[in-house]
């Protein structure tokens, strides 16, 4: 495979620096991507040489920042396999992308009794969404539960679907512990009882390219800055007849037809959406790191990050007093673990004093934690510009955690 | 920054070994800390005889630092007066986060001296506080803190 690991490092300006005397070396992907200079310059040639606001001004800068603003949307588009641009919403990120489904979806098909499902797994974005359109519409959330450790209980699934399930809302990948769910297969035995389903792509966009029609959901979310994009943009796909057949979720300028203070008309998809000025930097970034990741090519993505997460799997193993949760197989490049007798905490202050950034704490999934019996967890996210280098200055720094807190 | 100022032998010792760690049946007092940064939840427990600690217990899951800190805390408070408590927890609160690091007497501070480590890791900061906050509002009638 063609990958030069040490020009895909060179893309990445943040890498290349030491962090408390030590060379960085940055596990932290999952809870958010470093940026590709690429994006970085695609965002800076916007602010620098054809900023203006989008859809209104008839002026030259004005319609240059709009055809970049659509045609972002229509990179983004071909890049999930959207069947039309137009079902691409730019959002703040899947956190509101999945709160504007929620409540615009919600408020027009939930009422009292109705059965909202979703599972044990999810990032909390993908429960509290949901609690609070369940308290207002009197509809109830219901959670797959898991059956191996980190593995969701596909028979509790099939018992859990009903005549009162209204809607799927899953995650595509765990953001705590990578399992890779069977959306295609929940999707197709949701869609059988007329369900629709959204699926929680955050954590699988970065990782496998995304063929929405192929996946069959009715909403796909995920956020600019997990998929080497910038921060506050994310993007809601939605097929185009279940959008159009909801109401705005927020009201302003650019959403709207015509206003009148008795009454406004507004505007089909996807502006309908996008009240206010949308995050137009952001959208062009997120454009260009999606050019970025094809051009690196997603299967040797695959191969790189597999082979990472092997050996790191396989040398992790070697330190007694680590346990690492959840699937074996079929999962994302994320080692989610806990050691013996030392809290995820101390793992993560020990490790950055080497430099090392990883993520200590309950990933946001709590009901997750509480079913795998354990308060937080410590986790290490592998991606493209990680190398096995950096895994060993890993390995040497658990092993010295082992000792250090040892009796 | 070093790492050896923040886990100190102490503090590693009363993480593996914490000192009055149980539940108290008979307890006059109460609280919960719960940190929601990390989830870690602590419980302290009292029991006064007049203005006296008489006995003082905690219970919970942590880090080493709030681990150990709960630990030392229990040590320093039992047997003390409400107004000596009130002291060493306003000492150890400044000695973890004032501005200015407070002047340590060894002869006086003992163990506690060990927690001075933590200023130079400001994320763990709350790690510490934890139980001596939790301690105040078991005090304060409240049943649970939360370190936000």
């Amino acid at each position: 495979m063609s990958w030069d690991i040490d020009s895909i490092r060179r893309d990445f300006p943040v890498l290349s620096q030491t962090v408390r005397g030590k060379p960085l070396v940055y596990f932290d992907s999952a809870a958010s991507a470093q940026k590709p200079r690429q994006v970085v310059e695609a965002v800076d040639a916007y602010y620098t040489t054809y900023y203006a606001n989008i859809h209104r001004g008839v002026h030259e800068l004005s319609m240059r920042a709009t055809d970049a603003y659509e045609a972002a949307r229509k990179r983004i588009a071909k890049a999930i396999h959207a069947a039309d641009p137009r079902e691409v919403i730019f959002v703040r990120g899947a956190t509101e992308a999945i709160n504007l489904v929620a409540s615009s979806w919600g408020r027009g098909h939930l009422s009292k009794g109705d059965e909202i499902l979703i599972s044990m797994m999810e990032h909390h974005a993908n429960i509290v969404s949901w609690q609070l359109i369940a308290e207002q519409t009197g509809a109830v959330v219901k959670a797959i539960p898991m059956g191996e450790e980190g593995v969701l209980d596909m028979d509790a699934f099939d018992r859990l679907l009903s005549d009162r399930t209204k809607i799927l809302a899953i995650g595509h990948i765990s953001n705590a512990l990578g399992t890779v769910h069977p959306v295609r297969a929940m999707v197709d035995k949701a869609h059988a009882r007329g369900i629709p389903v959204l699926v929680d792509g955050a954590q699988a966009v970065p990782h496998m390219p995304i063929n929405v029609q192929e996946l069959g959901c009715d909403f796909y979310v995920f956020s600019g800055h997990k998929v080497f994009g910038p921060t506050g943009v994310g993007v809601l796909y939605g097929r185009g007849e279940v959008l159009e057949s909801m109401p705005p979720y927020q009201g302003g300028g650019e959403m709207i037809r015509s206003v009148s203070i008795e009454k406004t008309t507004f505007r089909d998809i996807p502006e309908r959406f996008e009240a206010g000025t949308p995050h137009i930097a952001g959208a062009i970034g997120l454009a260009a790191s999606f050019d970025y990741l094809e051009g690196l090519g997603w299967d040797n993505i695959h191969a790189w990050e597999a082979s990472l997460l092997a050996y790191a799997t396989e040398r992790m193993e070697e330190i007694p007093s680590v346990r690492i949760m959840g699937p074996k197989d079929n999962k994302a490049s994320v080692i989610s673990f806990v050691m013996e007798d030392v809290h995820p905490h101390d793992i993560a202050t020990v490790l950055d004093a080497e430099g090392i950034a990883i993520r200590g704490g309950h990933h946001c999934a709590q009901p997750l934690m509480r079913a795998l019996g354990v308060s937080s967890t410590a986790r290490v996210s592998l991606a493209p510009y990680n190398t096995k280098e950096e895994v060993d200055t890993l390995i040497k720094t658990l092993q010295k955690i082992h000792t250090m807190f040892a009796e | 920054m070093d790492l050896s100022d923040l886990y100190q032998e102490i503090i590693l010792d009363h993480n593996k070994h914490p000192r009055n760690a149980h539940d108290m049946s008979d307890a006059t007092h109460s609280a919960e800390g719960y940190n929601p940064l990390c989830g870690d939840e602590i419980k302290v427990y009292l029991k006064l005889e007049g203005d006296r600690v008489v006995d003082i217990s905690f219970k919970g899951e942590g880090c080493a630092i709030s681990k150990a800190s709960a630990s030392l805390m229990t040590e320093r408070l039992k047997g003390k007066t409400l107004a000596e408590l009130g002291k060493e927890s306003a000492f150890v609160l400044d000695l973890l986060s004032a501005e200015e690091e407070p002047e340590l007497d060894l002869g006086e501070v003992g163990d506690l001296a060990a927690l001075s480590g933590v200023r130079q890791f400001p994320a763990r900061i709350k790690c510490a506080t934890l139980a001596w906050h939790a301690v105040d509002a078991a005090l304060a009638g409240e049943d649970k803190i939360s370190t936000e």
